[in-house]
C-alpha cells in the first residue's frame, strides 16, 4: 500500500483474509462436545436427570399414578360406596391361575362364611368348589365418569354372582382395593393443590423479601421463625378442627388444602430469598433496573427464570409433606370427611389397634402411600442433582 | 459470649409474645365464647343453668371485656401458671394436664438425644466409607425413614411385635404405676416403655440427620486441608474427628431447631396411636370438643418447647463458632 497521507474521512486500508472463517480453527470440537455446548439449558438438565436411574423410574411411576388417578372409576372393580353385607371384614382373596392342575386364568375361590360363636367374629374360608374367574373389560357397578357421562365399564370385575376382594373388605363390606384406588385421586390432588398454594406464597413472599432486603426481609424472617416455632401437626390439627362442622365435604377439602398450603410455604420462601439476595447483585439485575423495569418485571422475568429448575426440584420435594399431612389429619378424623375418600380417610378405620390386630389388611393403604412418598423423594433428589447443569 | 447470651434472650421475648398472640387468636376463632356454648349445650340437655355460676366464670375469665383486655388477662394468667379453664372437664387446665407436659418434654428431649446418638456414628461412617455396603444400608434406612409416616410405622410395629413376640405395647408405664407416687420401679417401668416410642418417633429425624451429616462430611472430606492433614501423616481417625467433623458440626447443631418441632409433632400423633400420656391424645380430644383453652395451652407449651430448643442450639452454635458470637451471621 502507498504511504500517502489519508484524506479526511477516508478509511484505513487493512488486510482481509479471503478464506472462509472457521471458528474452530484454534481448538477442534468433537461432534459430541459441539452437541453439548450448543444444547439449551433444559436439554442438559434432561441429560443429567436421565443418568439418575431411580429418579427416572420414580418419575415414570408417578406419571402412571397420576394417569391412573384420572381414570380411577374404570380401574376400580367396585364403586367407592358399594357395600357387600355378605362380606364384612373379609380377608384378601388370593389370586390363582391353576385350578386342580388346569389353567383357568386369573380367578379367586369364593368365600364361605360362618359366625364363630365363641369370639363372635366372622370366619371366612375359601371354598375350592367356587371357582370365580375374573372378567376383563366387563360391565359391573355403574358410575358417573367425572360427571360427564355414565358408564359401567371396568378394567376387571368379579365373576357373575361372585366376589373379587383382592385387598379384603372393611367394616361396611366395601372393597379395599377400590377404596385405595379412589383414595389416590383425593390424596394426590389435595397435595398438589396445597403445594401450588404454598409455592405461590413462597415465591412471592421470599421474592419480595430477598429483592427489597432491609426491613421487609427482617420482618419476613421473623414471621417464618415464629411460624416454624409451632410444631407442624398440632397446628394443622388445631386449624383443621376449627373448620365449621356445617361445611360440605368439598368445602372441607378446599379448607384443608388451604391450611396446609398456608403453613408450608416457609421453607421455599427461605430458599427463594437466599437466592434473590445474591442474584439482585448481579449485573443483569442492575441493567434491568437502569432500563426502568418495574420490580415485578425484574423478579418475574429476570430473577425467577434463572433458577426455575431449582424451584421445580423443591416443588417435588414438598408434595410428599402435604400428602403425609393430609393423611395424618384424615387418619385422626379431623381432616377430610366421607364421602370424600383419601388414603387417610381409608386408614381412619385402622385407627384402633385392636381392629388392626384382627383385620391387618386395613393397613394396606400404607403401601401406595409409602411408594408415592418414596417416589417423590427419589424424583426430587434426581431433579435437584440435575437442576444446576453448569456446576 | 455473655453479651450474645443476653441479646439472644432479649430476642426471645418478642418472639414468645407474638406466639402467644397467635395462640390467643386461634383460641378465639370459633364463633361465640365458651360460656355461650356451654349454656346452649346444658339447655339442650334440659338442665338448669345456674346464672350465678355463669356470671362468676364470666368475670373470672373476663369474657365480658374487650378482646385486648382478655388477651392481657390470659397472658397474665399464663405467666402465673394459670392456663385458663377447661370447659369440658370443668377443671382448671393445669389440673387436667397434670404430668402431661413433663412426659411430652421427656419424650421429645430423649428422642432428640437418641437421634443424635444413632445418627452421628452412622452418618460419619457412611461418609467415610462411601458406597460401601454399610453406606447403602444407611441410605436405604434414610429413604425408609423419610417415606414412612411415623404414626403408621407405630401401628405396623405394634402389630408385628404383638404377633411375633406377644408383646402388648402402649402406654408409658405399667398400669399399676399410673397413679402411684414416683419410685425406682416406676422410673424403670417408664424407661422400659419409652424405647419403642423413641425409636418410632426418632426414625424420620434420624434418617434425615444421617443424610445431611453424610452430605456435609462428603463436602468437607474433599477439601484440601484434609489432604494436607493426611499427607502430614495424621492417623485416619484423628484426621476425621479433628477437622472435617468439626466443620460439619455447625449444621448438625443448627438442626436442633428443625428436629425438635418434628419430634414434638411426631410424638403428638404417635402418642395418640400408642396411647401415651403426653399432649397428643388430650390435644386431639380438646380439639374435637372445641375446648379451646386446653388446646391453646398445649399449642403454647409446644411452641415454647421449640423456642427453648432453638435457643439452646443457638447458644451451642455461638460457643462452637466464634463468627456467630462476634456478631456476624453464620456462614452456611
Amino acid at each position: 500500500m502507498s504511504d500517502r497521507e489519508l484524506l479526511p474521512g477516508e478509511r484505513l486500508p487493512h488486510y482481509v483474509n479471503e478464506a472462509p472463517f472457521d471458528p474452530q480453527s484454534v481448538e477442534k470440537l468433537t461432534s459430541q462436545q459441539e452437541r453439548y455446548y450448543q444444547a439449551a439449558e433444559w436439554r442438559i438438565v434432561w441429560w443429567r436427570f436421565r443418568r439418575h436411574r431411580v429418579a427416572v423410574w420414580s418419575g415414570a411411576f408417578l406419571v402412571a399414578m397420576y394417569l391412573a388417578m384420572v381414570i380411577c372409576e374404570f380401574l376400580a372393580p367396585y364403586d367407592l360406596h358399594s357395600r357387600n353385607i355378605q362380606h364384612i371384614y373379609a380377608p384378601p382373596q388370593t389370586l390363582h391361575l391353576f385350578h386342580e392342575g388346569e389353567f383357568v386364568g386369573p380367578f379367586v375361590y369364593g368365600y364361605d362364611h360362618k359366625l364363630n360363636m365363641e369370639t363372635l367374629s366372622r370366619v371366612y374360608t375359601a371354598n375350592p368348589d367356587k371357582v370365580q374367574p375374573l372378567r376383563f373389560f366387563c360391565r359391573s357397578d355403574r358410575y358417573e365418569f367425572w360427571n360427564l357421562f355414565s358408564s359401567d365399564l371396568h378394567l376387571f370385575c368379579p365373576a357373575e354372582g361372585g366376589t373379587a376382594f383382592l385387598f379384603g373388605t372393611d367394616r361396611l363390606g366395601r372393597d379395599m382395593l377400590s377404596r385405595i384406588i379412589y383414595g389416590a385421586r383425593i390424596s394426590l390432588t389435595l397435595a398438589f393443590i396445597a403445594t401450588i398454594i404454598s409455592f405461590v406464597l413462597g415465591i412471592v413472599i421470599g421474592g419480595v423479601a430477598g429483592y427489597y432486603g432491609g426491613f421487609i426481609d427482617a420482618l419476613t424472617l421473623r414471621t417464618i421463625e415464629i411460624l416454624k416455632s409451632f410444631p407442624e401437626l398440632p397446628l394443622f390439627m388445631t386449624l383443621s378442627a376449627l373448620l365449621p362442622v356445617t361445611w360440605s365435604p368439598i368445602g372441607v377439602f378446599v379448607g384443608i388444602s388451604v391450611i396446609i398450603g398456608l403453613l408450608e410455604w416457609t421453607g421455599l420462601a427461605r430458599a427463594v430469598r437466599a437466592k434473590f439476595l445474591s442474584l439482585r447483585e448481579e449485573d443483569f439485575t442492575t441493567a434491568a433496573q437502569l432500563m426502568g423495569a418495574s420490580p415485578a418485571r425484574i423478579i418475574g422475568r429476570h430473577l425467577l427464570p434463572s433458577f426455575t429448575s431449582h424451584l421445580i426440584a423443591s416443588l417435588t420435594v414438598s408434595i410428599p409433606a402435604a400428602i403425609l399431612g393430609e393423611t395424618a389429619l384424615s387418619f385422626l378424623g379431623i381432616g377430610l370427611r366421607p364421602p370424600i375418600t383419601s388414603w387417610g380417610v381409608v386408614l381412619n378405620e385402622a385407627q384402633n389397634f385392636s381392629v388392626v390386630a384382627v383385620y391387618p389388611w386395613l393397613l394396606l393403604p400404607i403401601i401406595p402411600l409409602f411408594l408415592v412418598v418414596l417416589a417423590f423423594n427419589f424424583l426430587g433428589d434426581g431433579l435437584r442433582d440435575a437442576a444446576d447443569p453448569y456446576n | 459470649m455473655l453479651s450474645y447470651f443476653v441479646r439472644r434472650i432479649l430476642v426471645m421475648i418478642p418472639t414468645l409474645l407474638v406466639i402467644s398472640l397467635v395462640v390467643f387468636f386461634i383460641i378465639q376463632l370459633p364463633p361465640g365464647d365458651y360460656l355461650e356454648t356451654m349454656i346452649s349445650e346444658l339447655r339442650a340437655q334440659g338442665e338448669n343453668v345456674d346464672p350465678a355460676r355463669i356470671e362468676f366464670l364470666r368475670q373470672q375469665y373476663g369474657l365480658d371485656r374487650p378482646m385486648i383486655e382478655q388477651y392481657w388477662l390470659w397472658l397474665f394468667g399464663l405467666l402465673h401458671g394459670d392456663l385458663g379453664y377447661s370447659f369440658e372437664f370443668e377443671l382448671p387446665v393445669a389440673d387436667v394436664i397434670g404430668n402431661r407436659f413433663w412426659f411430652t418434654a421427656i419424650l421429645a428431649v430423649s428422642t432428640t438425644l437418641f437421634t443424635y446418638v444413632i445418627a452421628f456414628p452412622i452418618g460419619i461412617y457412611s461418609a467415610v466409607k462411601q458406597y460401601s455396603v454399610g453406606d447403602y444400608a444407611a441410605t436405604f434406612f434414610g429413604y425408609f425413614g423419610l417415606a414412612m409416616p411415623n404414626f403408621l410405622f407405630a401401628i405396623i410395629l405394634m402389630y408385628y411385635l404383638n404377633n411375633w413376640f406377644g408383646l402388648s405395647i402402649g402406654g408409658l408405664m405399667d398400669p399399676q404405676y399410673i397413679d402411684a407416687p414416683w419410685s425406682a420401679g416406676k422410673v424403670l417401668s417408664v424407661i422400659n416403655h419409652l424405647w419403642l416410642p423413641m425409636l418410632i418417633i426418632g426414625t424420620a429425624g434420624t434418617a434425615a440427620m444421617i443424610r445431611r451429616l453424610r452430605a456435609n462430611m462428603l463436602d468437607e472430606l474433599q477439601k484440601q486441608y484434609v489432604v494436607t492433614a493426611r499427607a502430614k501423616g495424621l492417623s485416619p481417625m484423628k484426621t476425621i474427628l479433628k477437622y472435617p467433623l468439626r466443620m460439619s458440626l455447625n449444621h448438625v447443631i443448627a438442626d436442633i431447631g428443625q428436629i425438635l418441632p418434628a419430634m414434638v409433632s411426631g410424638s403428638a400423633l404417635v402418642s395418640i396411636v400408642m396411647d401415651l400420656p403426653t399432649n397428643g391424645p388430650l390435644l386431639l380430644r380438646s380439639l374435637q370438643s372445641q375446648d379451646m383453652y386446653l388446646a391453646g395451652a398445649f399449642l403454647m407449651f409446644e411452641a415454647v418447647l421449640v423456642v427453648i430448643g432453638v435457643f439452646i442450639s443457638d447458644v451451642l452454635l455461638a460457643m462452637l463458632d466464634p463468627r456467630i458470637r462476634m456478631g456476624g451471621g453464620a456462614t452456611k
